[in-house]
């Protein structure tokens, strides 16, 4: 298809399913990646090509952000597809996973369909569904998987609810894997955790507030992973929070079984003393962890064991946060600060910038079986421009999202993106800003 | 004394800089002194036969109840009645949060009235920290979920100062469900701060996580935990606890947590016995020792409550200036 042709120019390409890290451009021609290297335009840029000068920039695959709670149907007053679009878009996101946890549940095809259609219609990202685990997100009755997945869902959720019955958690892991699917599960022992809204310790016992143990998740974690030895199931546990369920997926991965886990920005730039006095900004699922556990997240990016950084983005209206803690709804915003969060443990020397971006990008899109997430020549123009070094300050307010619950509100942060490609068309443009 | 004194005491050179009561943890032993002495001159104020004073005359004081409470409200009102101020009561019953209204609604519109102080009880831990960033007023603490219950510490503190005269160096056994006790955390940081020696006991059940880290010992048998206490605090278990679910039967926690006379001979010969109440006769106490006068001193502890409560309530308005809004 004939399209647009630019070249971006002089920038340090960091293509970490190529293993590339340096000075190079990009060719793009229309929708797709044309070419991509070192050597690239050193002859000079052909005539009827549009330049785009990159110097001083990092320039990666678009990142895909496998964990985005988008609120469309249901809640549109927090997000729709549109808005979480355009945040996606603003944060350097490409490629976004709905989860399935609206109002309708997409627990059916026709619902996939209705994602895959609106979303893409309204979204400058690309919006691709994940169809609930089972019915209804019960955890009893298991949705229609391969159906689902011949609709276009990439993954299988049941959102932030934990699939606690262990007998149907097995049934669908073995039914997953005949078809190839992959399960995502939010893994919390619900019975340990009942009554509480914090991590349990001290904090929570000054102020009053129900623990959840850190024990939670990896009780859920081992019997997860016993479960995938049983039946040969995909699986990925979507947000680890502590130490021992990182060493439970550790050891899963070393065995070879089809383990991996995911990570959000928050539970490796926060601990549990973000609650302070009962900030309900800080009340996430699971919960913000111990100091050691916020450095054991960092530490298992480092080393590779989290193989993905998703947001997390739950956006909330003011009302359902502005609550006593223990009533206050869960979540906090995340597209449009995961990069910025995330490259602070590269400025701190915690993770190598390009296990950070791999984490983005490469990772979740073979994780959801997506053509993206590379700079691979064919390869869909899906790409964001950043300045790693660029020093700002979040300020919520100015979000493009509809919701404003960030955890990370005047945070001063480094690195800041310039422009968010999305099929070769520029769909977020900050280079003349200040 | 021949005449009562009809002007409230003077407060001229007493340093309190806090605007909101929201727990006693912050506190400091200066501050918990200038109450604990200003409730002193309270406590003689009110065994007179004209009770009322005029400090807070022309200030408008909201009891605002999210759970039923009958001993803590009408200790507040009295407290506030008895200084001269207008009180309101407002109980979950007949306000509009069962309409749906949020907290914040409701403390907005109570704002709008230009209360001096607000006394709000909640079932939710921090709900009083909700409160106090939102309002204009003074903030008093009257219990939030599991959390603080400061006028209840300082009442208990009162009690034992003018019985010992002291606070600090002395053993406080604190026993019973201390997990879900607001009265446990408000007692464990004033004692901790006025230098008494802190211990809770109970079983693992009814501690919450990492409690030792307030800077208590924690103790599972009463014979351990109450060597040679001096005092003796008993909390009430919840009906609801008791059946299984924290604790096996009723039976079984008498018999190992309950206080009887034979738990309380390893204490100090002296030692003091209190309870927050309402208590469970038969559960966590003995009901011959909780009217025993010589040991028992609950009843001391209701009255000290309105005397500590007219303390807080006039040091916390004292200051109020007039409404500076648009």
């Amino acid at each position: 298809m004939a399209g647009p042709k630019v070249a971006y120019l002089n920038a340090r390409l960091i293509d970490p399913a190529n293993g590339v890290d340096g000075t190079g451009a990009v060719l793009t021609d229309g929708e797709r990646i044309a070419d991509c290297g070192p050597g690239l335009f050193t002859e000079g840029v052909p005539d009827g090509v549009e330049r785009v000068d990159c110097t001083g920039l990092c320039l990666t695959p678009g990142l895909v952000d496998m964990q985005v709670h988008v609120r469309e149907p249901g809640a549109e007053h927090q997000e729709t597809f549109a808005s979480a679009g355009q945040a996606a878009v603003a944060g350097g996101v490409t490629s976004l996973a709905a989860m399935p946890d609206t109002d309708p549940v997409i627990d059916d095809v026709a619902l996939v369909e209705y994602v895959l259609r609106r979303g893409n219609e309204a979204s400058p990202a690309r919006i691709y569904p994940i169809a609930a685990a089972t019915k209804g997100r019960g955890g009893n009755q298991l949705t229609e998987l391969g159906l689902l997945r011949d609709a276009g869902a990439r993954a299988f959720s049941d959102g932030n609810r934990a699939i606690s019955n262990a007998l149907v958690m097995r049934r669908l892991l073995a039914y997953a894997s005949a078809h190839d699917c992959l399960i995502l599960h939010h893994p919390q022992e619900p019975a340990l955790g009942n009554g509480g809204v914090m991590n349990e310790g001290e904090v929570a016992t000054r102020l009053g507030l129900g623990g959840i143990p850190a024990a939670a998740e990896a009780i859920m974690v081992e019997r997860d992973v016993r479960l995938v030895e049983l039946t040969g199931g995909r699986y990925h546990a979507t947000l680890l929070s502590t130490e021992a369920a990182l060493n439970v997926v550790r050891q899963a991965k070393d065995k070879g079984l089809p383990v991996t886990c995911g990570t959000a920005p928050h539970y490796f730039a926060l601990n549990e003393n973000a609650v302070g006095d009962y900030r309900s900004f800080a009340k996430t699922t699971p919960p913000l962890r111990s100091e050691r556990d916020r450095k054991a997240v960092a530490e298992a990016l480092a080393d590779g064991t989290i193989d993905v950084i998703a947001s997390a983005h739950s956006p909330r209206d003011v009302e359902s946060k502005r609550l006593p803690f223990a009533q206050a709804a869960y979540g906090v915003v995340g597209l449009e600060t995961m990069l910025p969060i995330a490259l602070e443990q590269h400025h701190n020397g915690s993770v190598p910038l390009t296990t950070l971006i791999r984490a983005m990008t490469a990772n979740p899109a073979k994780l959801l079986g997506l053509d993206g997430g590379s700079l691979t020549p064919g390869a869909p123009a899906d790409m964001v421009l950043f300045d790693p070094d660029r020093a700002w300050r979040i300020d919520a307010d100015t979000f493009v999202s509809k919701s404003k619950n960030s955890a990370f509100d005047q945070k001063p942060v480094q690195g800041r993106v310039v422009r968010t490609i999305v099929a070769g068309m520029t769909m977020f443009d900050a280079t003349n800003d200040a | 004394m021949s005449e009562a004194p009809h002007l409230a005491p003077d407060l001229s050179g007493i340093r309190f800089s806090h605007r909101h009561l929201l727990g006693t943890e912050g506190l400091s032993a200066d501050d918990i002194a200038v109450i604990l002495d200003l409730s002193e001159s309270f406590v003689e104020q009110n065994r007179q036969i004209d009770k009322k004073l005029s400090a807070l005359r022309g200030r408008t004081h909201i009891n605002l109840f999210f759970e039923n409470s009958t001993r803590t409200r009408t200790s507040f009102e009295l407290a506030g009645k008895r200084l001269g101020g207008d009180v309101i009561n407002m109980s979950v019953g007949s306000s509009a949060i069962k309409k749906g209204e949020t907290l914040i609604d409701t403390a907005m519109t109570l704002n709008a009235m230009h209360p001096d102080v607000l006394v709000m009880r909640h079932p939710d831990s921090g709900a009083a920290e909700l409160l106090s960033q939102k309002v204009d007023c003074a903030v008093i603490n009257a219990g939030d979920g599991s959390h603080e219950h400061p006028t209840q510490a300082l009442l208990d503190a009162l009690t034992i100062r003018r019985r010992l005269g002291r606070l600090e160096g002395l053993i406080v056994a604190i026993c019973g469900d201390i997990a879900h006790s607001r009265v446990a955390r408000s007692n464990i940081h004033l004692l901790n701060t006025m230098g008494a020696r802190v211990r809770l006991v109970a079983p693992p059940t009814l501690l919450p996580d990492a409690v030792e880290r307030l800077g208590v010992e924690v103790h599972h048998d009463m014979t351990s935990g109450l060597k040679d206490a001096d005092i003796v605090m008993m909390l009430r278990l919840q009906t609801e606890r008791m059946q299984g679910s924290f604790v096996p039967s009723i039976r079984e926690y008498f018999h190992f947590y309950g206080l009887d006379a034979g738990k309380l001979a390893v204490a100090k010969p002296d030692a003091l016995i209190m309870h927050p109440g309402p208590m469970n006769r038969g559960v966590e106490i003995d009901a011959e020792l909780a009217d025993d006068i010589h040991r028992s001193v609950i009843r001391e502890q209701v009255e000290m409550g309105v005397a500590v409560r007219m303390a807080c309530l006039m040091l916390l308005t004292r200051h109020l200036s007039n409404w500076q809004g648009t």
